[in-house]
């Protein structure tokens, strides 16, 4: 089936499903997902979005701007972190107007908490500047927005699954998709195509992400020529619930949760004098595993304490009653009264789809822009996040530049018309389904992603080196040769998931590769990014964004410069 | 530990009528059954059809019968069931292939009761004032995952004659507006609810309470958006 829409928003998550609002009524717009909208991974946010609305102390966009550009650790570009700090209020209160149900203050007010990071007076004190909904802030923005556009009527095609973007000469002209439920190919034209698919977080083993967080959509424009930037930037969580690596917010330490080592010691003082357990995420996230290598971790396993035992009863219920039953249902245990198993997971990307300020996907290191073709979101690099991303600035991410998308892609559509497009390109993309589905006996798909994830939490996780990285690569390159074999036993059209995890793993591959290929040319220490090898920042030789090319001689790498303009890089200490 | 688990198996293109397969997959104590759908689905038949996503009862993907009782996999750990665990599809819902249903109905309905936040003045330029109060009268019901399991699991939705009822979801999503202190709609959703398939068909049953994953006190809420109806038609006269 041939389809036609103006604009066309892969991924219904926060980003997708924003920008969706607003090019609803100006637009013919649809959304693709691949799995129904609501199932998105953004639902599984729970602490908050930031903004400096002060409505519980004094808070300034100011203060905002600098800790997310001293969480970057100097890598987001400051011009478009301004745009956003900026931005956050009004976004914060469409939210509001919108019916989002936010916990409030005692005087009505939207209730803020603590968060990592976020201080006042550029780093004197924890601030209150987390905007919450209990612990299902995602959840709730995500059913709002759904609901907004139910309301506009926007079209959604749920559980259609994107196999390739497709470009006419330079131009992207839409994507052709599977339809889960029929097993039939699709090919969806537009004038503008928003890519807002998450992140890639499956390719490790021990991940917070969903497993519908797979990453294919990096590669497939990594492989139409477009580089991916700074992918070597991957942040573990510190709080993952042991050992399934699911999330416990970071609201639980805004709360006032401690982190404690198989001592007892209240060990983020140590690592962190200031901020102590609200310091940034990577820095949190290396003081637990260097507790569990010196041999500090509990019952000499590779895991620590999150304990809320003083919060009480009535705290944990009302502001943190989604963990509490995680960790009821997933541990059999009760963190009113016990604390709480905790290690790294891996979280989030803060690498991605180069883009500028309003989505639109940047192709080089001159700024050339692709025609057709926006990001936004996690699976976008604007960069705003740098080397390491703070807490519940990601959400805020989602919301401003989802929005900002959505509007140049209404502006921008009426310069295109839909062109014809050689049938070709559906032939191709079912010739490459029926070669798959007519694999011999050869490679299994599940043996391969196993390999796969524990490479990357091998040598591309928290702790890196130099050798690791290269015995990484070579791995995931071996593994690269054993796909070329894999075997898809499910020869089904409808619901083929096996199809679907043959074509993922494939893109895994590809990008798990550009993630350890980044890293091993960054020889210095910067946010999530730590080498063993090179302990320290060198803004000499690193101040600069990482882009990875596909090229015929394979993955090439390259630079661009970071964007500086009110805060020069200075010691990061919390 | 060896887990045997006995699982429905239905494709209408393809099979005459449902039949039931057993696999048994050794399994950590401490897995989620949904581990060991993937397990059976990667290591022994790749047919094999469900929904699943966040893993860990957020997205509401997962919903299933456990041993007759809906409820999400990803919830369930292997160390609580001692015999054969079985595993069929929603009811209420048709199946589309093995256990996964067709939830467009389930959509509809839930789109039928209007749910998004309805006002008629125009909003401040801050936020609109709600005390922590009246946002807690909305704080179980916002826990809602649209997993479908209350649905599935009414009697009065599975039954042909009252089929029409709009269903425990959608009332919660209903009520949720409904008790919201900024909406303005008071008489709309009155009037969407006041009938034999809105709230009034809630026989009480509490068969959605039982099952909900998320602890929501279904049946409570829909006996207050009764009340709500009571007391507003009541009012007027």
């Amino acid at each position: 089936m041939n389809i036609q829409h103006d604009i066309l928003i892969v991924g219904a998550g926060l980003a997708g499903l924003r920008a969706a609002v607003e090019c609803a009524g100006r637009a013919d717009v649809a959304v693709i997902s691949k799995v129904f909208p609501t199932r998105s991974h953004s639902g599984a946010a729970q602490g908050g979005i930031t903004a400096a609305i002060g409505n519980e102390e004094e808070d300034r966009w100011e203060w905002h701007l600098f800790d997310t550009i001293k969480g970057s650790d100097y890598l987001g570009d400051q011009d478009v972190i301004e745009i956003m700090v900026k931005d956050a209020p009004r976004a914060i209160y469409e939210l509001e107007h919108m019916g989002v149900p936010f916990s409030r203050t005692a005087d009505g007010k939207i209730a803020q908490r603590n968060f990592g990071g976020h201080t006042r007076d550029y780093g004197k004190k924890p601030v209150k500047r987390a905007c919450y909904a209990a612990d299902h802030t995602g959840r709730v923005v995500l059913d709002t927005l759904y609901d907004q556009c139910l309301r506009h009527q926007v079209k959604f095609y749920s559980e259609h699954y994107v196999l390739s973007v497709i470009f006419d000469q330079r131009r992207c002209v839409g994507v052709i998709t599977y339809d889960l439920a029929t097993g039939e190919l699709h090919l969806l034209q537009s004038k503008a195509l928003l890519l807002a698919t998450g992140g890639c977080g499956r390719i490790y083993k021990t991940t917070s992400n969903g497993f519908a967080t797979t990453g294919e959509i990096f590669n497939l424009v990594y492989q139409s020529g477009i580089p991916l930037e700074d992918m070597e930037f991957i942040q573990f969580h510190p709080t993952g619930l042991y050992p399934l690596g699911i999330l416990v917010s970071e609201a639980a330490r805004g709360e006032g949760g401690i982190l404690r080592n198989k001592l007892g010691e209240r060990f983020m003082e140590r690592y962190a004098p200031t901020a102590k357990d609200l310091a940034a995420r990577d820095v949190v996230s290396r003081a637990i595993l260097t507790e569990v290598r010196e041999g500090r971790g509990i019952a000499g396993k590779d895991y620590i304490h999150l304990d809320l035992t003083h919060l009480g009863e009535e705290k944990i219920t009302e502001r943190l009653w989604e963990i509490a039953s995680f960790v009821r249902i997933y541990l059999g245990l009760d963190p009113v009264y016990e604390p709480i198993p905790v290690q790294p997971t891996c979280h989030y990307v803060m690498g991605g789809i180069p883009t500028d300020g309003d989505g639109r996907v940047i192709t080089d290191e001159k700024g050339s822009v692709a025609p057709g073709l926006f990001a936004a979101g996690e699976c976008a690099c604007v960069s705003i996040h740098g080397a390491n991303r703070l807490g519940c600035n990601s959400l805020l991410d989602l919301l401003v530049f989802g929005r900002r998308s959505g509007l140049t892609m209404s502006q921008e559509i009426s310069q295109y018309q839909h062109r014809p497009i050689s049938a070709d390109l559906l032939r191709e993309t079912n010739e490459r389904i029926a070669g798959l589905l007519g694999s011999p006996a050869g490679e299994k798909i599940d043996e391969i992603r196993r390999r796969m994830q524990s490479l990357m939490m091998d040598y591309g996780s928290v702790f890196r080196n130099g050798e690791g990285l290269k015995k990484g690569i070579e791995g995931i390159r071996s593994l690269k040769e054993r796909y070329k074999g894999i075997e898809v036993r499910n020869k089904g059209k409808r619901f083929n998931f096996e199809l679907t995890e043959a074509i993922e793993l494939g893109h895994q591959l590809d990008l798990a590769e550009v993630i350890l290929l980044s890293a091993f040319h960054r020889r210095e220490s910067r946010g999530a990014h730590f080498r063993e090898d090179f302990p320290q920042r060198a803004d000499r030789y690193y101040l600069k964004h990482t882009l990875v090319f596909q090229t015929p001689k394979g993955p090439e790498v390259r630079y661009k410069p970071v964007k500086i303009t009110r805060f020069q890089p200075e010691a990061r200490v919390y | 530990m060896i887990v045997k688990l006995k699982i429905f198996r239905y494709d209408p293109k393809k099979d005459e009528k449902p039949y039931y397969q057993t696999f048994e997959v050794d399994a950590d104590p401490m897995d989620r059954l949904l581990d060991c759908l993937n397990r059976i689905r990667w290591e022994q038949d790749p047919t094999l059809s469900y929904r699943w996503s966040c893993g860990h009862g957020i997205c509401g993907s997962d919903g299933m019968r456990i041993n007759g009782i809906a409820g999400l996999p990803c919830q369930k750990l292997v160390r609580d069931f001692k015999e054969e665990i079985l595993i069929e599809p929603l009811q209420v819902f048709g199946v589309v292939k093995d256990l996964i249903v067709d939830l467009d109905p389930f959509f509809e309905r839930y789109h039928s009761i209007r749910p998004y936040l309805i006002t008629k003045m125009s909003p401040p330029k801050e936020e609109r004032k709600q005390s922590p109060e009246e946002q807690h009268l909305l704080e179980e019901a916002i826990r809602c995952i649209l997993c479908a399991c209350c649905t599935a699991s009414c009697p009065v939705n599975q039954a042909k004659e009252t089929a029409g009822y709009v269903g425990p979801a959608a009332l919660v999503r209903a009520f949720r507006y409904l008790f919201d202190s900024r909406d303005e709609a008071l008489e709309e959703r009155i009037a969407l609810l006041d009938h034999k398939d809105g709230a009034w068909g809630c026989q009480a049953l509490w068969r959605c309470t039982e099952v909900c994953p998320k602890e929501i006190p279904v049946t409570k809420e829909i006996g207050q958006i009764k009340k709500r109806i009571y007391d507003v038609k009541h009012s007027k006269k």
